[in-house]
């Protein structure tokens, strides 16, 4: 008692102070590198010669995409029959693809925003070629929507743009929303992605013109605008990309939100589910994710950037990849039990079906590749072992293909009347056309490493311990107390 | 040089040595003047003594805009120009009109804030003293600057080059206008 008497009087019950425990920092940058090793590393990968393997694979994706264009141009020419939709199933690989394609984006804007806010440094190294991910990936979305509508020269008709019906858009509708949402999500990671690069192309402009090369020079100048390392634009700037990163977080939610609302606000069994919009966003968050780890490690050995792309890097999108899949693993469980609790005997079947029917190949495709897979991300061995992250990556992958697959084409495969089931099968052209946006994809991501930084230099210094302005021994409590000034 | 300079620029070569200076020059009383940095230091705005950024009034504008817009369009087309009853349902509703008008919202205070932040830096600019400077490059690389511009009333060519040198600037220069 007396001994606790004391304790009490040596230590006021409310400090005046309290200090956050002092943690370690992750060192976020390997082998000590300076800050011009960052710029030197990371233009030299645009100011170098052409690397012979970039023309093969940049040729090899051309070819690919050209799938893409003869899909589209046989489609325009004849008539959107020439894919394999018929009754019930009306929606099929066009929707899929659109809803896998987005989704993959959604890991890009996860990184620069949401990671942003949360203030994981470790996003800088990686963010770059996420959200450059990002818009590549809607706008392999785009076609598919675009040239389902069948004439997509009146595409326009999506927009309030007053034409000569003298009608409006029916703003009820979840695919109109839809409209709104991809494009605003396009639009503004475009945006997003500039203003980071702001400060970047500003570098390469004083470089080129430092090396005598006007021309690119004036390129990157252009688009600089002027940008020249001022505080007092900095200042702005951070104010600015934070008002983003807080706007883009709940865009990219609601993005997928309104995604899976193409699928909730109907009735069809299998549909007509409240869990939709947060286990679309998880999974596309899942994907993603898959899809940068898919990118980044290869560019990663290529490129040489280990320093830079550290194996903390590969862990923390490892177990994003682990935390978000399991939230899928739990979807996929917890829509059995509502359909076997909810009592309604449609609702039942329509899962039932997707286990064992007709389309059983395809559901346990998506549960042993989006379930077991991320589950291997538990161990840190698999977690050190790049080429089986990166295999397993490609898993999910083809997991959440096959998820959007079997979500759509099974609920609409056995709808409500009997008399019209059917069993959809792709047609060659829509084949094609899918396979193709692999091409699109990778000729867009080519030209991207090859001509723009692909880390955000100037992002990557400011997590440096250099950057630190109290000196770099400092670690812990004393940076902390300074965030908080 | 026979001209008036813009200013005079120094470089320091570590970020704590550029916060200093910084302290420093806001303490000598300038106002017209600048560091150029390859990164945003955190910090640096207190110790350059900025204020908090204007951009969010933008934003805000932006949002407010935004989200106005998208439900009076819905309203407007809905309501007034073609009213048309789709599944029984009332003309206009705001919870229907809500998907639509947040998309807008942002996508309008994304907009505003790039727009706000542009205009406030005063870019796209197509000339600067500093972007002729040589130092730029090192500048946008790894080394820090401070620019005291020659537009400041306390400017005076020889002090402000002995406060620069107290501080720790080296290779001070005169920047042509």
């Amino acid at each position: 008692m007396a001994a606790h008497a004391h304790t009490a009087a040596a230590q006021p019950a409310i400090l005046n102070e309290v200090n956050p425990t002092p943690f370690p920092r992750v060192i976020l940058v390997e082998n000590n590198r300076s800050f011009g090793w960052v710029t030197e590393k990371i233009c030299g990968i645009i100011e170098g010669k052409t690397p012979t393997w970039w023309w093969v694979c940049f040729i090899l994706a051309c070819c690919v995409a050209s799938f893409t264009v003869i899909g589209i141009t046989y489609l325009v020419a004849t008539g959107v029959g020439v894919w394999g939709h018929a009754n019930p199933v009306n929606w099929a690989w066009d929707i899929v693809n659109f809803v896998f394609w987005i989704g993959i984006g959604h890991a890009g804007t996860l990184i620069s925003a949401i990671l942003c806010l949360l203030r994981q440094k470790w996003r800088t190294s990686i963010n770059r070629a996420a959200e450059a991910m990002t818009i590549f990936a809607v706008v392999c979305a785009g076609i598919f929507p675009l040239f389902h509508v069948g004439r997509a020269w009146f595409a326009w008709y999506l927009f309030p743009i007053p034409n000569s019906n003298a009608i409006w858009q029916n703003y009820r509708s979840p695919l109109e929303w839809d409209v709104f949402a991809v494009s605003t999500y396009g639009t503004v990671s475009v945006l997003f992605w500039y203003v980071g690069l702001l400060p970047d192309l500003a570098i390469l402009r004083d470089r080129f013109f430092r090396a005598g090369n006007k021309v690119r020079s004036f390129c990157y100048g252009f688009f600089a605008l002027g940008w020249r390392g001022s505080n007092r634009h900095w200042s702005n700037y951070e104010m600015a990309y934070l008002i983003l990163a807080g706007v883009s977080t709940p865009l990219v939610l609601s993005v997928h939100t309104i995604v899976s609302f193409d699928f909730a606000v109907s009735l069809l069994p299998g549909w007509h589910t409240t869990i939709f919009p947060p286990y679309f966003v998880a999974g596309a968050i899942f994907s993603g994710f898959g899809m940068v780890i898919t990118l980044m490690l290869p560019l990663r050995a290529i490129y040489g950037l280990q320093d830079l792309i550290t194996q903390y890097h590969i862990d923390c999108m490892c177990k994003i990849i682990l935390a978000t899949g399991t939230i899928v693993g739990y979807a996929y469980g917890i829509e059995f039990f509502i359909a076997w609790y909810g009592a309604n005997p449609n609702e039942g079947f329509a899962f039932i079906n997707r286990a064992f029917g007709h389309y059983a190949w395809a559901y346990w495709i998506m549960v042993s590749c989006n379930v077991i897979t991320p589950q291997f991300f538990w161990f840190k061995k698999v977690r050190e072992n790049t080429a089986l992250v990166w295999i397993l990556s490609i898993f999910v992958n083809v997991g959440m293909w096959f998820e959007r697959f079997v979500i759509i084409v099974t609920s609409l495969a056995r709808d409500f009347l009997p008399s019209s089931w059917g069993y959809y099968s792709p047609s060659i052209v829509e084949i094609f056309t899918f396979f193709g946006t692999f091409g699109v994809f990778s000729v867009l991501f080519l030209l991207f490493i090859r001509f723009l930084p692909v880390m955000p230099m100037a992002e990557i210094k400011s997590v440096m311990p250099q950057a630190d302005v109290h000196g770099h021994d400092h670690h812990g409590t004393d940076a902390l107390a300074k965030d908080h000034h | 040089m026979s001209a008036k300079p813009y200013g005079l620029i120094a470089t320091f070569d570590t970020t704590p040595s550029v916060y200093h200076a910084a302290e420093q020059v806001r303490d000598a009383g300038y106002k017209k003047w600048d560091c150029i940095t390859p990164f945003p230091v955190h910090g640096l705005d207190k110790a350059m003594g900025l204020k908090r950024s204007h951009v969010p009034k933008f934003s805000l504008a932006g949002g407010i805009i935004g989200f106005t817009l998208g439900m009076s369009l819905i309203f407007w087309s809905s309501y007034i120009d073609y009213p048309l009853i789709v599944g029984g349902k009332p003309y206009f509703s705001p919870l229907f009109a809500f998907p639509v008008s947040y998309e807008l919202c942002i996508l309008f205070t994304a907009f505003a804030t790039i727009g706000g932040m542009l205009f406030l830096n005063g870019l796209p600019q197509h000339y600067h003293p500093v972007l002729k400077s040589d130092k730029i490059l090192s500048g946008m690389d790894d080394k820090f600057h401070i620019v005291i511009e020659s537009a400041d009333p306390k400017f005076d060519l020889t002090q402000t080059r002995v406060l620069l040198e107290k501080a720790g600037g080296k290779d001070i220069q005169e920047l042509e206008a």
